[in-house]
């Protein structure tokens, strides 16, 4: 994260003096931080209230059926957590949300399950195996009904807003399974933790 | 349009529904949905350090034209490939900026033809992909991992799949 950084000011510096952009560049470094706060106030309230859910879900036991219908597909991409019920609850849960189209959901359930990632590893300031394959599946992440997408195309007098879901659920799929084949390809040898 | 309307009360049935069987099951709803959401209370600071982190980066990268610069790089083999040359911009921001990316979308649509080649590319990039470096600053952040390890590399390598994958999905279903 830090090299990511590093290399983030490096290139906008550079680019930002070929492209006469100095000023906003400075100006963005200056700035940009106050939007995290924004966009984490935003989040604030969504965390907390589908992480409530999400207990009560956990509490009255939705997530350990949820987690045992799911379990079978899971386990084929973390054959590791076996035995890690939470994990796999939360993992579970977060799957669903995504797939649901729930992204305001699918956020904080998918922190409660890199938490309980970063358990079973022993609280390591490293991503696991498990960790990269889980954070590159929610970057591709497989939605059902993309409802931004349909509702902008509907607004824009889109006959059928919905004629791209056959394409959209292709590419999402195999971008999926071609993010998790690069995880689990990439992931530096020897250090399977 | 009922496909987009029942999509509107997936929200809600699912709250209903997590709630009823809780009811239903004797548990305890109001004090385990507090114990939960202090629990959010607690990621939503946790993840507010890399956040910052993360967003001065994209921005002043998005600020120094940079993404400009590797969109006209990408251009010309890009075009070569069949790739419509509007829907290159939305590639490139799409990983970097969930909102940047909304917004070029939709701004898409004063200049293509809706239900076009590349609106409907277009559309199928943006609904079959997400804002990659949010989620992993957002994901990362919440556990303090310093060390993504091949994280970066995999995710970018599955959003230039989707890019690419969805002109050729366009093709394959939506052309006649």
């Amino acid at each position: 994260m830090g090299k990511f950084f590093f290399f983030s000011v490096i290139i906008s510096i550079i680019s930002g003096i070929i492209n006469g952009k100095t000023a906003e560049v400075s100006a963005a470094a200056l700035e940009e931080s106050s939007h995290a706060v924004e966009l984490s106030i935003k989040l604030l309230g969504s965390l907390c209230f589908w992480s409530g859910i999400m207990e009560t879900a956990r509490q009255s036991g939705i997530i350990e059926k949820l987690r045992e219908i799911l379990k079978p597909l899971l386990l084929l991409v973390f054959p590791r957590l076996k035995n890690e019920e939470k994990a796999l609850g939360a993992v579970s849960m977060n799957v669903a949300a995504n797939f649901l189209g729930l992204g305001n959901a699918a956020t904080p359930f998918g922190i409660s399950a890199m938490k309980e990632l970063h358990r079973i590893s022993g609280f390591s300031s490293a991503a696991t195996a498990e960790m990269v394959c889980f954070v590159v599946m929610n970057t591709a992440s497989l939605q059902l009904l993309p409802t931004t997408v349909a509702a902008i195309r509907l607004e824009h007098g889109v006959q059928n807003p919905l004629d791209i879901l056959p394409a959209v659920w292709a590419v999402s799929l195999c971008s999926l399974l071609l993010g998790i084949f690069a995880a689990k390809i990439g992931f530096p040898k020897g250090e399977r933790k | 349009m009922s496909t987009v309307l029942s999509t509107e009360i997936i929200v809600p049935a699912v709250i209903a529904f997590v709630i009823g069987w809780a009811i239903y099951r004797k548990t305890d709803v109001f004090g385990s949905f507090v114990e939960g959401a202090k629990e959010g209370l607690r990621s939503a600071v946790s993840i507010l350090p890399a956040l910052c982190f993360l967003m001065t980066a994209i921005g002043m990268l998005r600020q120094s034209g940079f993404l400009e610069a590797v969109t006209g790089f990408v251009a010309p083999a890009a075009e070569k490939l069949g790739f419509p040359a509007e829907i290159i911009p939305l590639a490139v921001l799409r990983p970097f900026s969930g909102s940047g990316a909304l917004g070029y979308y939709e701004e898409l649509f004063q200049s293509v033809v809706p239900g076009s080649f590349a609106e409907k590319t277009a559309s199928v990039l943006m609904g079959g992909s997400e804002t990659t470096f949010y989620t992993l600053a957002v994901y990362y952040g919440a556990v303090g991992i310093k060390n993504s390890r091949n994280t970066v590399p995999a995710a970018l390598f599955a959003d230039f799949s989707a890019a690419v994958l969805s002109v050729f999905f366009v093709n394959l279903f939506l052309q006649r």
